[in-house]
């Protein structure tokens, strides 16, 4: 696709099916939870009813929880959700103690019958098959929520690995567990241990590595590494790692976090030049949009497309803590970018193209003055913003008259403290004396 | 009665040559039981003796005379005999008995207290303590006396004169402690507080095995100083303080420290409200005064943090961000900031503006030139005695006896080579 600036507006152009899911509009939570698989599907519902205010949308997300845990074999989820739910969605929705009970007996069952296996095997030290063993009893517990013992499990099968690609699945599965409890630095770990096979790697899975280093550095409030590791993703990701993460994320993390932190050499270079990243770009449409605002200096536009953008990004799991942290230094660095080209700025003006008041942004800039990120002094008087480069001449004579003068008294301290040191001069010796 | 009488002519015959003295000095030694048990009558005995020509013996005999209980009638003719005596003495002379010397002016100096004119003690004590030194960087006995007289009778600009020189060789650490302490006070009072803030430095600095009073209250200063001239106070003493100094001088001083911290808030309420509670103790410590100057210091600190931001900001805005009360307030502090030089700014008064201005040093003038050169000279000759320093240390044989025991501990390369006879 060549480089289209056009803007599309909020919903999109196409039919319906292809409107962006992540995009200012109320969050559509079928087709957003459709982008995912597994766990991490019910995770996300549970999360986005527990965070949104609107009770519609809140029950909507329950539904859909239920039904999908109903699916699987989890029972400790399936009573949180129950009780999240009270009743509100009628009595189809409400405890099923049987269907617990069974699963319960089935997955007893299940789990004696794996024992016995997996003992007959290590008698019989056949590595595959203790392998296959342990892999088993990982995905056991973690269909039944039990995430430590899944961890547990996973990494037990480390030392019956025989060949590069049983590495490549204990790490995927180590991370995603790892990921699923919160545990970011396991998956630094074992995204670093992945990427030392011998072995080339598929592109696939070295996208899917990619994606989980950005999301273990996300966590870490890394946002320069985050935006980096998201943008080295292949487009041959695509659907294939939907029990973590969906292609929309990718883009919007990678954005978010490329404008936050990234001058703007690395953000053209990396993100608007970027071949392979404007195929997920183009699933975010508005994300797009913003980013190209934020370089051509539409600050008004682009801050208007994160404001529309925030109260969904809140109920992102991975996002939601780092949303207001991201969209502050956005702000500042769009402050920065605007004042950096010109001599003089006129506040009001600047107050009308980042649509806020002057005193208020008198304030935000006597904040960006004190922390030393824009050269700059402010008359208030007649409302202007002057460029003040520091007079480097005079500036030098003070250090050095200042670096002179420390000297000065450092080293007569010094001499001073000698000559007390050297006749060991100290309160008992003179007591004595 | 012969006695003294034999000592009063040797001490007329014995006064004129170098070896003279050094003959009269051991002869003093040994009559000096004899004189002291006589002191009773030894005062009249001193008008025979002229203090300039007969300073040794002179001394021996002052000392001798005043050794007992001195009443307060006795007291006024003695100062006066005192004073008379330690301005007009040979410093050569009076070298050579130096203890004696030092507790005479001591007993001087507690006769003016006694009778409570310590400024008719500050210039003989001044004299005192220029004859006593071997050098001007020499720190006697004598000096914190001398600059405890100063403090008590307001003569600061006299202690100054002798803060001015810089001390490199101690008699004594007590000494070097409360004259540090002394002088910190003494500049504190004038309001140099770079130079208070240095020697209280040294004395928290000093090498100390146990922690000691004098250290405790002026740590308790070189915090409000630091914050009244640097806006900011860091806890951590610098590594070459002593441990002892490091681990306990903080739980000492806590009001102090709280109070730091309090101040790098930069609210000026919470500070206030903080001094309001802990007045007692502040006052307790006579530093109530040095709080106070804390306080407003705190004002000028954000008036001057403006500065950097703004051009021209309005009174108004002033008062606001520093939570002052009205711009005629700001107005005020302003106006007291730009006399006293710590901001360069003009006031509008028909719009209530003030404009800042940079600082008008061009760093062009001749004076700066001048001020320039004398420093580079200072810091070479600094630097000179800095190395003298090391190669004296370098040929000192007890130096050499340790880096000759530690050397198995270090690889070859890591120190000059030393001598194999150090070597055990």
């Amino acid at each position: 696709m060549e480089a289209d600036d056009e803007i599309y507006a909020n919903g999109g152009d196409g039919p319906s099916r292809n409107r962006p899911i992540i995009s200012g509009e109320q969050l559509d939570i079928e087709a957003y939870a459709g982008l995912y698989t597994g766990r991490t599907k019910i995770t996300r519902l549970l999360f986005i009813s527990d965070h949104c205010d609107n009770p519609p949308m809140q029950l909507e997300a329950l539904r859909m929880a239920y039904d999908e845990i109903k699916k699987g074999e989890n029972t400790q989820l399936f009573r949180e959700v129950v009780q999240k739910i009270d009743g509100r969605l009628g009595p189809n929705y409400a405890m099923d103690s049987a269907w617990c009970e069974t699963v319960d007996r089935r997955a007893e069952q299940r789990k004696e019958r794996l024992e016995n296996e997996l003992n007959a095997y290590r008698t019989n030290l056949i590595k595959e098959s203790i392998r296959m063993g342990y892999n088993d009893f990982g995905d056991f517990y973690y269909a039944h929520g039990a995430l430590g013992d899944a961890f547990k499990s996973y990494v037990r099968t480390r030392d019956y690995c025989t060949t590069s690609k049983h590495i490549i699945h204990m790490c995927m599965s180590a991370i995603l567990v790892s990921i699923e409890m919160g545990q970011f630095t396991h998956v630094t770990s074992y995204v670093s241990k992945a990427e030392q096979t011998p072995e080339a790697l598929d592109p696939i899975t070295i996208a899917k590595l990619r994606c989980a280093a950005g999301l273990a550095h996300l966590e870490a409030k890394k946002y320069k590494l985050a935006a980096r590791k998201f943008l080295e993703v292949a487009p041959e990701l695509g659907n294939s790692y939907t029990e973590v993460i969906a292609p929309q994320d990718v883009a919007t993390y990678g954005g978010l976090c490329a404008l936050a932190s990234f001058e703007r050499t690395e953000l053209k270079n990396k993100v608007i030049d970027n071949l392979n990243f404007r195929n997920f770009l183009e699933l975010v449409p508005e994300v797009r949009e913003l980013i190209h605002d934020f370089y051509s200096s539409h600050y008004a536009s682009c801050l208007d497309y994160l404001g529309n953008l925030k109260a969904n990004l809140l109920l992102d799991i991975h996002l939601h803590d780092h949303v207001e942290t991201l969209y502050d230094q956005i702000r500042n660095k769009a402050l920065i970018q605007y004042t950096h080209p010109f001599v003089s700025v006129d506040l009001n003006m600047m107050a009308n193209a980042f649509k806020t008041s002057v005193a208020g942004l008198e304030k935000e800039l006597e904040a960006l003055i004190t922390d030393n990120q824009i050269q700059a002094r402010i008359d208030s008087h007649n409302k202007i913003l002057y460029a003040r480069h520091a007079d480097q001449r005079n500036a030098t004579f003070q250090r050095v008259l200042q670096t002179g003068s420390e000297f000065d008294r450092d080293v007569r301290a010094m001499l001073l403290r000698a000559n007390l040191i050297k006749h060991e001069y100290n309160l008992r010796a003179s007591r004595k004396l | 009665m012969n006695i003294v009488e034999s000592v009063v002519t040797q001490i007329q015959g014995l006064s004129s040559s170098a070896t003279d003295i050094a003959a009269l000095h051991t002869y003093l030694k040994q009559a000096d039981e004899s004189l002291h048990t006589e002191s009773a009558r030894l005062l009249p005995f001193l008008d025979h003796l002229d203090p300039s020509i007969h300073s040794l013996g002179y001394l021996y005999i002052l000392d001798a005379c005043t050794s007992g209980p001195i009443s307060e009638e006795q007291a006024k003719t003695l100062v006066l005999i005192f004073a008379r005596f330690i301005t007009s003495c040979v410093a050569e002379q009076i070298r050579l008995a130096s203890d004696k010397f030092v507790s005479v002016c001591k007993r001087f100096k507690d006769q003016v207290m006694l009778l409570k004119a310590p400024m008719q003690g500050v210039a003989a004590m001044l004299s005192a303590v220029r004859k006593l030194q071997s050098s001007s960087a020499h720190l006697t006995t004598l000096h914190p006396e001398f600059l405890q007289l100063c403090l008590l009778s307001k003569s600061y600009k006299t202690g100054l004169s002798v803060l001015e020189d810089d001390i490199f060789e101690v008699d004594q650490p007590r000494d070097l402690f409360l004259y540090c302490y002394y002088g910190g006070m003494m500049c504190i009072g004038q309001k140099r507080f770079q130079k208070a803030l240095e020697l209280l430095h040294n004395v928290v600095t000093a090498p100390m095995s146990s922690i000691n009073a004098i250290a405790v209250e002026a740590y308790k200063k070189y915090i409000l100083v630091s914050l009244i001239h640097q806006g900011q106070f860091s806890t951590s003493l610098p590594k070459y303080a002593s441990s002892a100094a490091q681990r306990n001088l903080k739980n000492f001083c806590q009001p102090y420290i709280e109070l730091a911290n309090s101040y790098s808030t930069g609210k000026i309420a919470e500070l206030e409200t903080y001094v309001q509670t802990s007045r007692e103790k502040f006052e307790s410590d006579n530093n109530l005064g040095l709080v106070k100057q804390v306080l407003s210091s705190m004002y000028k600190r954000n008036i001057q943090r403006l500065t950097q931001t703004y051009l021209t900001l309005s009174l108004q805005d002033i008062a606001n961000t520093v939570q002052l009360n009205s711009p005629k307030e700001a107005e005020m502090h302003v106006l007291q900031m730009i006399q006293d030089g710590e901001i360069y700014a003009t006031i509008n008064q028909k719009d209530g503006m003030v404009r800042f201005l940079e600082d008008p040093e061009q760093y062009k003038t001749c004076e700066m030139i001048k001020h320039i050169d004398s420093s580079i000279q200072r810091m070479m000759e600094l630097s000179k005695k800095l190395t003298t320093m090391d190669e004296l240390m370098s040929c000192d044989p007890l130096y050499l006896a340790k880096a000759g025991r530690e050397r198995q501990r270090f690889d070859f390369d890591d120190f000059d080579t030393v001598p194999q006879k150090f070597n055990i």
